[in-house]
């Protein structure tokens, strides 16, 4: 991965202080009804920006757009630094690379087990198998579930499944994670987990993401604490503090109703906010 | 049920075309470009070549039986039983063998191409696929292309082989007629013509089956649903197709070699 990335227009974009993420007057309606409305924001290198908003508002639409995976109707969308426009097919499947995504289901592949759903991109980058089958299990570990290496995915518990689909993401050491609904209807155990890996993922790896959630809840989780490596596990940051890198960006009805950080949330004076919040 | 203009609905057809186009257009393409799937390449071929095997050898062989009972019945008429050989071989290479076995392994695989790519597309895989940096066209598409175009090349022949095979068979033990005139006639009647013809078909219609199902299946929308449609769809349209594109393929065959 290092010499690859190394090789690639990629790492020059990867500086603290640059944007990872740009949208700039993006929109994107299907059949007439529009889904996102002139919606602009950035998030900088090793910032974890968490989306909020109603169901239906648009933020799985808008993660697919970061992603090339959809085309916006107007606007510019830069990926670590470059238009999206102006990249060919087989410069957006390189650019691909370098980003792990969760997707609000899953979307394991069903024909494939555990091992071989993780170790996916590995093997299209055709690393050695020996090397492969470690970092699976490495990835697997890491989401404790290395027990599951060999189960097919329906046979799997939903939250299960979402774990899996986070080894699958982050197995190639990824610049940008894209986190779709990773909590979504997991019970609260199940959902600290994974919470718990994010916070992992962020203050271990410093690796810029965006995650979506519908519980409020996580996204304060995450704005308040912080891994601990000699213990295994996320802790409360002391003193009431903040982890600075912790953003949030609020759509409703397809527009950017909030951009900030975690103190001007819980200080808005945004009555539609405060509802949506409290 | 949602009535729309004719105007709205020429204009959804043709952009079906081009879609249709520009799929086969990235599927043939990625033959001659790195990365090439090839272990995938070589799974499907096991599950479209092998897999088919007992429906192919089945039609094949039948329809064989029942050409050759109802050219008798015919032929005798005239006084020609004996040129039963040479109507079942005929019939089995230049026409019967490419359209049946195009017609069961579209039945088969075209139907199975379109669930499978469609139950992906509806639960985001495609989708996780593009985000994991692998081109699903490529991937899924170009695999299925090659080995239903190899693959049915072959399964002809057997189906060809055993039509005339069952047919010998009913002409000796039911009939009563001379097998080594059955196997003569039918061997001396065939000209280089009708083989190619017999062998050209095939390719198209392997082509049209992989191009059809994997069409099909990645415009899946709607749910299980919509791969129950879609399944449907590419079974009749990749049927109409080969038949349509049998009738041309023999138009162009007479036209070069007068039969
Ligand atoms: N492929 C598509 N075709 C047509 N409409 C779509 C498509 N994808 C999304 N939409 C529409 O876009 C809107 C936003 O969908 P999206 O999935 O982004 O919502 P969301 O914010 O992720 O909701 P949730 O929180 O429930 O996951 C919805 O009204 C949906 O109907
Ligand atoms: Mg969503």
């Amino acid at each position: 991965m290092a010499d690859t990335l190394a090789s690639s227009p990629v790492s020059d974009a990867l500086a603290p202080g640059k944007p990872i993420v740009e949208f700039q007057d993006v929109s994107i309606g299907f059949d007439g009804n529009q889904v996102l409305d002139r919606v602009s924001f950035t998030v900088l290198h090793g910032e974890t920006r968490i989306l909020l908003g109603p169901a239906g508002g648009g933020k799985s639409v808008l993660m697919k757009l970061a992603n090339g995976l959809l085309e916006p109707d107007s606007g510019v969308i830069r990926i670590f630094g470059r238009d999206l426009k102006d990249m060919s097919k087989r410069e957006i499947f390189e650019m691909r690379a370098h980003i792990g995504m969760v997707f609000q289901e899953s979307a394991l592949f069903d024909s494939l087990n555990v091992e071989n759903n993780v170790a996916y991109r590995l093997e299209e980058e055709h690393v050695d198998p020996v090397q492969i089958h470690n970092r699976v299990v490495e990835a697997l570990q890491f989401v404790e579930l290395e027990k599951a290496i060999d189960k097919f995915p329906s046979e799997l518990s939903g939250g299960m499944r979402r774990r899996v689909s986070i080894a699958r993401a982050i197995i190639s050491r990824p610049d940008l994670i894209l986190y779709d609904s990773p909590t979504g209807g997991l019970d609260p155990i199940t959902s600290n987990t994974i919470i718990e890996l994010v916070v992992k993922q962020r203050d271990v790896y410093h690796t810029t993401c965006l995650l979506i959630t519908h519980r409020l809840q996580d996204a304060f989780t995450l704005a308040t604490h912080r891994y601990n490596l000699d213990h295994h596990r996320m802790e409360p940051i002391p003193n009431n503090g903040i982890a600075a890198e912790t953003m949030f960006l609020i759509l409703n009805e397809g527009k950017v109703v909030f951009d900030g950080t975690t103190l001007q949330l819980t200080h808005t004076q945004d009555p539609w906010l405060r509802r949506y919040i409290e | 049920m949602r009535f729309i203009s004719p105007e709205a609905y020429a204009k959804s057809v043709v952009a079906s075309v081009q879609e249709y186009s520009l799929l086969c257009g990235r599927a043939i393409a990625n033959i001659f470009s790195k990365p090439r799937y090839i272990a995938d390449t070589f799974t499907q071929m096991d599950s479209i070549g092998v897999g088919s095997l007992p429906i192919v050898v089945l039609t094949g062989f039948f329809t064989g039986c029942v050409l050759a009972l109802q050219a008798a019945t015919t032929l005798q008429q005239f006084g020609a039983v004996n040129m039963t050989g040479r109507l079942v071989a005929l019939s089995m290479v230049k026409e019967l063998g490419p359209v049946l076995t195009g017609l069961m392994v579209s039945g088969r695989n075209a139907s199975g191409m379109a669930s499978e790519l469609g139950s992906m597309k509806v639960s985001e895989q495609i989708d996780a696929m593009r985000a994991l940096g692998t081109d699903p066209i490529r991937k899924l598409v170009t695999p299925r292309l090659v080995a239903t175009v190899f693959m049915l090349f072959f399964l002809t022949i057997i189906s060809d082989a055993c039509g005339t095979l069952g047919g010998g068979l009913v002409s000796v033990f039911l009939l009563r007629l001379n097998g080594g005139t059955y196997f003569h006639t039918a061997y001396m009647t065939l000209i280089a013509g009708d083989v190619i013809g017999g062998l050209v078909k095939p390719i198209f219609s392997g082509f049209i089956i992989a191009t059809i199902g994997c069409y099909y299946g990645l415009k899946t929308t709607g749910g299980t649903r919509g791969v129950g449609q879609s399944t449907t769809q590419a079974v009749v349209a990749s049927s109409v197709l080969i038949i349509l594109v049998d009738f041309l393929v023999t138009q162009l065959m007479i036209g070069i070699f007068g039969r």
